[in-house]
């Protein structure tokens, strides 16, 4: 463990974050709302502790191994959660206590969009803005916009992004240089931050709510500036640009940054996840939209297709707008969705879940099983788009796959037996380990009524689920820390 | 500038750690080895491709549409030479460097041609290997000998012992030491740092000396710094592989060449082609064929087989049984350290060797030969002075008033066939070829910007 290399970087990217405490800043100017200060302290408060952490160590020259990049990003990550509260801690108007603060701020940089506070609608627009910024940095990730801008990361750089990105396959660059990589990302995930903000203008929203709803739809993240989410709009109009933009955002970002480089958009079909994810969004859809038409949910047939794409495409994606409380829909509809969200967004997006390609490969290896039990002596690889997938892969999906359940089981039983019902800690679980946002039951708008102990576990649960579970438990493994 | 690597192996991955280094370069490296490219991948900022490197598909999938530079150094020479092909015909790679080790294709005419088989530099590892052998035993004493403008200039490392003339005293006094010759000492390696030395820096015992002279002044300027050895005669090389036969196809005519090889087919083949070596069959590692072979009179021993291993232990044992000098083919950086510590008199790595001929391709700036040194650490480097006093920043001007980066210096500049020994009021003029030593890597860049033309000059 190089800890002289880990401190310095763990430093200077907190050093980073604190800048972003300084757009809210300018918000609260335009709108003259005088709550400019929280946000000052906590500027102060990062930059200072960035400091202390980097300057006994700023002189060293030690390059990242793979282990020490598991261990500054679970760390940043911890870190950058405790931080990120710091303002809302010190608003006035918010008065949190600690658990609320860090479980809005790590709600918020995990992209879940689980929220604890109410009467959204009068908070401060410097706050509000907050919080979809933290969404907007932990969406394309925090740690790869630092590789991106801070070029002395180099190889460790990698180790760093490995960590972070999620999805199965984590070699493929899409440039030479990792920072390159890293730029690319970005760039492709800033025009289309623009591309959304601009359509939700044009559909009718303010500037403020526009750019802040472009924040967190193509992070996936399902923050609102307003109690009733996206349903405040009432605008099928709005609602189809939410629907395109999450659809877009859930889609691997290095198929987005080929159709930018070669001008082309056939590649998009070529890709077996993308036509697996594409499949399961229409079926689910499908599904919810039929079954409000049966049970006669809404009046209008045009209402009943848009609020059901839209709930379906939210939901599955992991973003967690709502136009409807869908936790109230008729059937096996809210359970459907829950559990659509499992799948959710493709590797390399910003949305949560266990990610297509995975269950792709799952499926794919239940199948040649099948195929294995009629001939026996076949050789049969699982291919993905033509190409064999080597075991290792395979293998490394269902390690993934099992500790997904049983970190699910444990934190279903750890949540229960805080004294909520079942339904309600079973959403809760998936909501925030798939970095959903809303549940049912109890949590269907808000995780307000939990217990502390219910919103730890919650925190736990969201970060588990942004770093895809095996950055953080490595670090509590054993092997991890022997020599 | 953008490069792509055909072919993971040691050559190739040597290259891509040289080149990736670089902030400038962006390296994509293709080989059929997914888990070497995995490895590869986890030590080096480079992008991978899996897949045979001479299918257009793969070369398409690796960038070559806007790559600068293809390098071909894949095992087989076909594979590199059908690969420079497609990538000159369907992605117009600006230039094409291929490995082709078989002699039978670089001794043939006109075949490296663009409407041939376009390859603009071809590079035979095993050639250069095999000629930085014959320079070292021809200037016995030296530890490096690196040519510059097609051998006119040579610069020469030797290591000083108490012996030497000149050791323990100024530079300034080599002039009254040997008044007849012009020398100039580039750079001295002393506890593993560089210096660039000035009159007064005294040479100390155990400094490595990279210095520059006329070609028939070596063997006297080597005598300054150390004992003077005598001439090579007799030469043992152990391994029967490429470079092993022709470093005794070069050697045979002027010395007493005896080749050892396991393989009694192969030695049987190797006999053929030789005419005066002697070929040996058996094991370099056995003590009773060695002394049976008189390896007390031996001058210089070199372990030459495929494995380095094998290389290091026979060349060990050699010396331990009485040859004056020992040599050992090393791919492994670390083994180099290890052994150079003593036991082995010169570690040749290839990769080092090799390395060089890429790296003038890559800088910017017209520059014809790159010799890296010490893994990479330092450089020397031959560059063409281009433009005038306006649109040149070294021609037509005094080598103290070139605002040179710290860590280098100008050794010597080769003008048409006259090589000029560098003196601190030498001018600089167009189409000369400079001779720079650097022992700063990360000055590179600011080393090539010196030698850009300016946008005035067309």
């Amino acid at each position: 463990m190089n800890w002289t290399a880990v401190q310095r970087i763990l430093g200077l990217l907190i050093m980073m974050f604190s800048l972003t405490m300084l757009p809210p800043i300018a918000i609260d100017a335009i709108f003259a709302e005088h709550s400019w200060l929280p946000f000052f302290e906590g500027f102060v408060l990062t930059v200072v502790a960035g400091f202390i952490v980097w300057l006994p160590v700023h002189r060293s020259r030690k390059d990242l191994r793979l282990r020490d990049g598991f261990l500054v990003v679970a760390a940043f990550w911890t870190v950058l959660g405790t931080f990120g509260a710091a303002p809302l801690l010190l608003a006035d108007s918010l008065s949190l206590s600690v658990t609320d603060a860090i479980f809005e701020s790590m709600s918020g940089l995990t992209t879940t969009g689980a929220t604890v506070l109410t009467g959204l609608d009068e908070l401060p627009r410097s706050i509000l803005y907050y919080r979809q910024q933290l969404q907007w940095l932990g969406g394309m990730g925090i740690i790869v916009l630092a590789v991106a801008v801070l070029p002395m990361l180099g190889v460790g750089g990698m180790q760093l992004y490995r960590a972070e990105t999620p999805g199965p396959v984590k070699d493929t660059k899409l440039t030479p240089r990792i920072t390159e990589t890293a730029k690319a990302l970005w760039y492709v995930y800033l025009a289309f931050t623009i591309a959304c903000a601009a359509s939700y203008m044009l559909a009718g929203m303010n500037w403020f709510d526009a750019l802040c709803h472009s924040f967190s739809t193509v992070a996936i993240g399902g923050f609102s500036t307003h109690d009733l989410s996206m349903g405040y709009f009432d605008s099928a109009a709005i609602d189809l640009v939410a629907i395109f933009f999450m659809f877009a955002a859930g889609i691997n970002f290095s198929l987005h940054f080929f159709a930018w480089r070669y001008v082309s958009v056939k590649h998009y079909w070529q890709d077996p996840e993308f036509r697996g994810y594409f499949a399961i969004l229409l079926g689910v859809s499908v599904l919810v939209v039929i079954w409000l038409f049966q049970h006669s949910v809404f009046d209008a047939p045009g209402e009943t297709v848009v609020k059901g794409l839209f709930q379906a495409v939210s939901i599955a994606t992991t973003t967690g707008f709502t136009t409807a409380d869908f936790s109230a829909w008729p059937a096996a509809l809210p359970v459907l969705l829950i559990f659509a969200s499992f799948v959710g967004g493709s590797a390399g997006s910003t949305a949560g879940g266990i990610k297509v390609v995975r269950w792709l490969l799952i499926y794919k290896q239940g199948v040649r099983e099948i195929a294995r039990l009629v001939h026996p002596s076949a050789e049969i690889p699982v291919k993905l788009g033509n190409k064999a997938v080597g075991d290792k892969v395979i293998d490394a999906v269902w390690g993934f796959f099992s500790i997904y359940v049983v970190v699910f089981s444990v934190m279903l039983i750890a949540m229960m037996s805080t004294g909520l019902d079942q339904v309600t800690a079973f959403s809760a679980v998936a909501a925030t380990l798939n970095n959903l946002g809303p549940g049912l039951g109890d949590v269907s708008s808000g995780f307000m009524t939990l217990s502390d102990t219910a919103k730890w576990i919650s925190i736990a649960g969201m970060l588990l689920g942004r770093l895809e579970i095996f950055t953080l438990l490595v670090l509590i493994t054993p092997t991890f820390w022997r020599h | 500038m953008k490069i792509l690597i055909l072919g993971a192996g040691q050559v190739g991955s040597s290259a891509a750690y040289h080149l990736s280094r670089e902030e400038a370069n962006d390296v994509t490296v293709v080989d059929r080895r997914a888990d070497v490219l995995r490895e590869l991948q986890d030590r080096l900022d480079i992008r991978t491709v899996v897949g045979h490197a001479a299918y257009p598909e793969v070369l398409g999938r690796a960038g070559a549409s806007d790559a600068d530079i293809v390098v071909a150094l894949t095992d087989t020479d076909e594979t590199n030479m059908i690969a420079c092909q497609i990538a000159y015909t369907a992605f117009h790679t600006p230039t094409k460097i291929a490995r082709i080790r078989a002699a039978e294709y670089m001794s043939a005419k006109d075949l490296f041609t663009q409407d041939a088989i376009p390859i603009d530099v071809r590079i035979s590892p095993e050639q250069l290997v095999c000629e930085y052998i014959e320079q070292l035993i021809l200037y016995p004493g030296a530890s490096q000998v690196l040519d510059f403008a097609n051998g006119k200039v040579r610069l020469v490392g030797a290591r000083a012992d108490r012996d030497g003339l000149l050791v323990g005293q100024r530079i300034a006094t080599l002039k009254e030491h040997i008044p007849n010759t012009e020398a100039r000492i580039a750079a001295i390696y002393r506890d593993g740092k560089a210096m660039l030395p000035d009159g007064d820096t005294i040479i100390q015992e155990g400094d490595e000396v990279f210095f520059i002279t006329d070609r028939k002044d070596i063997r006297v300027f080597m005598s300054e710094m150390r004992r003077l050895e005598d001439p090579v005669r007799r030469v043992v090389i152990a391994g029967g592989g490429n470079i092993g036969v022709r470093l005794a196809l070069a050697l045979e005519q002027t010395n007493q060449v005896k080749i050892i090889e396991r393989d009694p087919v192969r030695a049987r083949y190797i006999s053929e082609q030789l005419n005066k070596a002697i070929v040996l069959v058996g094991d370099a590692a056995d003590e009773e064929l060695l002394l049976e072979e008189n390896i007390d009179n031996v001058d210089v021993f070199c372990g030459l087989t495929n494995s380095e291993e094998a290389n290091i232990l026979s060349s060990m044992l050699a010396k331990r049984l009485g040859a004056h000098k020992v040599m050992a083919l090393i791919n492994r950086a670390s083994y180099v350290d290890l052994v150079e510590a003593g036991s082995i008199d010169i570690a040749i790595s290839p990769q080092q060797i090799t390395i060089g001929s890429l790296l003038a391709h890559v800088r910017r700036g017209d520059v014809v030969k790159v010799h890296s040194l010490r893994r990479g650490a330092a450089e020397a480097i031959e560059a063409i002075a281009h433009g005038d006093k306006e649109s040149s920043k070294v021609v037509g001007r005094a080598i103290e008033d070139i605002d040179l980066p710290k860590g280098s210096g100008i050794v010597a500049l080769v003008r048409g066939e006259q090589v000029i020994i560098a003196h601190h009021d030498t001018v600089i003029e167009s189409d000369d070829h400079v001779i720079l030593f650097l022992t700063d890597r990360r000055k590179i860049e600011q080393l090539e910007k010196l030698f850009q033309v300016g946008v005035s000059f067309v």
